[in-house]
């Protein structure tokens, strides 16, 4: 305490009420403007982290399950580029991820004039992703896109480099959870007749999810904790802003008080979920 | 229904299948026998191409089995199998492991289907047990969902791969008692197993093999009591003896 | 023939896989090598790296020193450069199983002392160089090598207290166990850099890599408890009940039959976590700390080299990936070992 008065600063939430002075770059969800409070810019924080964890789960998921199920195809160039994919994302630290890929499109790709358009509405440029949505198409005006929707570069960065990582190790674990249905099992689905993908789809990956799933919630919170990375490159997520509040009020036993409570709330939720799963729907 | 000729397999350079030549016809019983490590669970499970073979030939049911999947599926859908380690599918019901086939594979409706089931769950004498999963059961009445589980395919063949080898000697008897019947009704099977009881009662044939060959081959009743090489009667002696 | 058939042609399924791994291939290989090899630049110059469409490797040869050596001083880089050499070379000195003796610690004792008079210098005639000069590889690898070995009994004890029957240190250990696992890295990270001077009585000062480092080592600790757990629960209960039967006190039991049979259950699970922690060390970028991340990403700072990140972290990336790819082949060949 006698160190707190003597760097003048203050202690307490009381902080939370006042102005906070600063812009946030983007908002999933709510309106926000430097005039809002401390507490809204950190609510804005925590909705921009939950946006990128949420939809960094539903990619991350979606793609590695292919790569772990491609990881165990019969073809073999298949197998072998699902297997180089894991090695390398597993072996090289996220956050070098997360520069590269904000490298790649700050740098990488072109001006918005002369946008990469992969698809017809879709264009890549260093100043995001633009698509269409159901309000509107992207089109150019002066230096920037119009209308549809917008990743920032910040955003598509830490959604890829969230995803493409996470993916790695969702395929390992979805790959481990298929190879420990008992073989039989497999056997068994044969000799009835089914087809390989019959089997895998109604036999095997229902088993194999009662082992997938444990692992795969820990995952699921490494991406949403990983979300932190954000403040390295720049998006607002919740410890970005919490660390800009830190700096302009002093008052860092709050702000990270605030970030560790924060994340303690969704670990022990996603927790009491993973006991509950284990009760009720992992069978007997 | 069965017909191997010259069949030989390798698990890497360990011959464990010598120039099987073997027919089984419509209606017969054949029961395998021999130590193990003979081969005779190999042999059993190349009829529906769970291993495959790498010389000769085999052909079941008219259809001979090779790279091609879709004979493999044919003979498949013909063919039902019986594993020692039952191979239910736990995360299912008693109910919904007889019907996964017969609905994926033959496209028969669901109702259909659950009254098949129902059908063979109480010709094996367990149709109050249709809704409870198979960790929820003993092991004997395991075995008798998977027997109905292949019959719900109305196969042509049956299979039996040391069926009772993984039960409790006060369930054997309630497995056998079905595979019994299933034989008087005139199945074909093929069964490998070391009830040397149940070969006597229902088999036309005894298949003793040793060392990956089919070392004798006769009616049980010259078999158990005049076995024709030193090799089957050490076996006999072993197996009988207690 | 028939191998392709298998493996690459086996249904309609496997060759449209097939054609389209093959047409990605043929479509991003290309280019690539035209981009990393045919048309890049090589020396370190930077205006020529500008005017060319490869990639820029002249950035790499120009930064090495500062990537590899930080703001350590440039005349002395020989001295972190053998440290660096002795410290990768004690790690592999102890990744063979037949030097797993009680005299291995004596070697590490004698190897961590000369990195040390390497690094600080200040006596042997050797000029004195504080820590916050430190910086690069050798930052990198002293934070992970000190990070496990005070976590490492650290989550022994955790790991212990965890199954402890006495409510209270079951609870403080679980407590603790979940709070560090449940909140990002970083988070503690910025704890130990901004919180920890708050509470420190007046005028004591930890410097700042020091800080880091207790951080890391706090974050590391409950993670290798739960490996450390996973082995304990791993040990049949007849091996307890063996002990118990022996009437062997607890810290016999634990220390003679317990744990060594734990640990070696734990070795693959523990190299696993050895590396994410490696990987983790990069965070203390954030912090502001020079380790091998933070000097790629300050050098592209020079106004000069400015642009060139793609290159700059796809360096990084080849680093770190020898790093832990050499690593998770060794825990994997020590897996099939068992």
């Amino acid at each position: 305490m006698a160190n707190l008065e003597e760097r003048r600063i203050a202690s307490g939430f009381g902080f939370l009420g006042r102005e906070a002075g600063f812009e946030i770059g983007e908002s999933a969800f709510l309106r926000y403007s430097a005039s809002d409070s401390y507490l809204r810019a950190l609510v804005v924080g925590l909705t921009n982290t939950l946006a990128v964890a949420l939809i960094g789960i539903v990619t991350a998921t979606v793609l590695g399950t292919a790569i772990g199920l491609s990881r165990l195809s019969r073809n073999f160039l298949l197998r072998n580029v699902a297997a180089a994919y894991v090695e390398f994302m597993r072996n090289v630290p996220l956050l070098v991820q997360l520069f590269f890929w904000y490298a790649v499109i700050t740098e990488g790709l072109p001006g918005a004039r002369e946008a990469l358009s992969p698809l017809p509405g879709v264009f890549l440029s260093n100043r995001g992703i633009f698509f269409p949505t159901f309000s509107g198409v992207p089109e150019l005006q002066g230096f920037n896109f119009v209308g549809g929707a917008t990743l920032t570069p910040e955003f598509a960065a830490l959604l890829i480099g969230l995803a493409t990582y996470t993916a790695a190790f969702i395929a390992e674990i979805v790959r481990a959870g298929i190879l420990a249905v008992d073989r039989g099992q497999a056997e068994a689905a044969h000799a009835l007749g089914l087809s390989r993908a019959q089997a895998m789809r109604l036999v095997i990956l229902p088993q194999a999810l009662r082992v997938i799933v444990p692992p795969m919630t820990s995952q699921y919170l490494n991406l949403t904790k990983n979300s932190s990375l954000a403040v390295a490159i720049g998006y607002p997520d919740l410890v970005s802003i919490a660390n800009t509040a830190m700096n302009q009020t002093g008052q860092a036993i709050e702000g990270i008080a605030i970030i560790m409570a924060v994340y303690l709330t969704i670990s022990l939720s996603i927790s009491a979920f993973m006991n509950w799963y284990n009760a009720h729907v992992a069978f007997r | 229904m069965i017909e191997m000729i010259k069949v030989s397999k390798w698990f890497g350079l360990f011959q464990v299948l010598k120039d099987i030549d073997l027919a089984v016809a419509r209606g017969q019983k054949v029961v395998v026998c021999g130590p193990s490590g003979s081969g005779k669970s190999t042999l059993i499970r190349l009829v529906n191409r769970l291993e495959v073979h790498q010389a000769g030939r085999v052909i079941v049911d008219g259809v001979e089995l090779d790279d091609d999947p879709k004979k493999t599926d044919l003979v498949r859908r013909e063919v039902g199998m019986v594993f020692q380690s039952f191979n239910l599918f736990p995360h299912l019901t008693v109910l919904e492991n007889l019907t996964l086939a017969p609905v994926w594979v033959k496209h028969v409706p669901r109702k259909e289907a659950e009254g098949t089931a129902m059908h063979f769950l109480e010709r094996v004498r367990i149709p109050e047990q249709a809704g409870k999963y198979p960790s929820q059961l003993s092991g004997g009445q395991q075995q008798r969902v998977a027997i109905a589980r292949a019959l719900c395919m109305r196969p042509k063949l049956m299979l039996f791969d040391e069926p009772t080898s993984a039960l409790d000697p006060e369930m054997i008897k309630e497995v056998l008692d079905v595979m019994v019947e299933l034989a008087r009704e005139g199945m074909t099977m093929m069964v490998v197993t070391h009830e040397m009881g149940f070969a006597r009662t229902v088999a036309d044939r005894v298949v003793f093999m040793d060392g990956g060959r089919i070392v004798e081959a006769a009616p049980p009743a010259d078999f158990f009591s005049a076995p024709k090489t030193d090799r089957a009667k050490l076996f006999l002696s072993q197996v009988l003896g207690h | 023939m028939k191998w392709l058939r298998d493996n690459l042609f086996a249904g309609g399924v496997s060759t449209l896989f097939t054609v389209l791994v093959l047409v990605l291939f043929f479509k991003l290989v290309p280019p690539f090598i035209d981009w990393a090899f045919l048309d890049a630049v090589w020396k370190p110059d930077s205006k020529a790296c500008r005017a060319s469409e490869g990639a820029c490797w002249g950035f790499i040869a120009e930064k090495h020193r500062f990537i590899l050596f930080g703001t350590y001083p440039y005349d002395l880089h020989w001295r972190p450069a053998i440290a660096t050499v002795l410290l990768i070379g004690l790690w592999i000195f102890s990744a063979i199983r037949r030097f797993w003796k009680s005299w291995l610690t004596l070697v590490w004792l004698a190897g961590l002392t000369v990195i040390g008079i390497l690094m600080w210098g200040g006596i042997l005639g050797i000029p004195y160089v504080e820590n916050e000069r430190w910086g690069g590889l050798i930052l990198t690898l002293l934070l992970t090598t000190f990070g496990v070995a005070f976590a490492f009994p650290l989550s022994i004890l955790l790991a212990l207290g965890r199954r402890s029957d006495m409510p209270v240190i079951r609870g403080l250990c679980v407590g603790y166990i979940e709070l560090i696992r449940g909140v990002p890295l970083i988070s503690l990270l910025f704890m130990a850099s901004v919180m920890l001077p708050l509470f420190l009585p007046h005028g004591v000062t930890i410097d700042k890599l020091l800080r880091a480092q207790i951080a890391m080592i706090m974050f590391a600790a409950a993670y290798l408890a739960e490996v450390v757990r996973g082995g304990l629960q791993a040990i049949p209960k007849g091996q307890y009940d063996a002990a118990h039967a022996l009437a062997l006190p607890y810290w016999r039991r634990t220390y003679l039959i317990i744990l060594p049979q734990a640990l070696r259950i734990s070795v693959p699970p523990l190299m696993n976590t050895f590396i994410a922690f490696f990987k983790d060390t990069s965070l203390v970028l954030i912090i502001g700390l020079f380790d091998l991340l933070s000097t790629v990403k300050i050098s592209l700072n020079e106004p000069a080299w400015a642009g060139f990140g793609v290159e700059a972290y796809l360096f990084a990336s080849i680093v770190y990936f020898v790093f832990c790819y050499s690593m998770s082949r060794y825990s994997r060949r020590l897996e099939q070992q068992r």
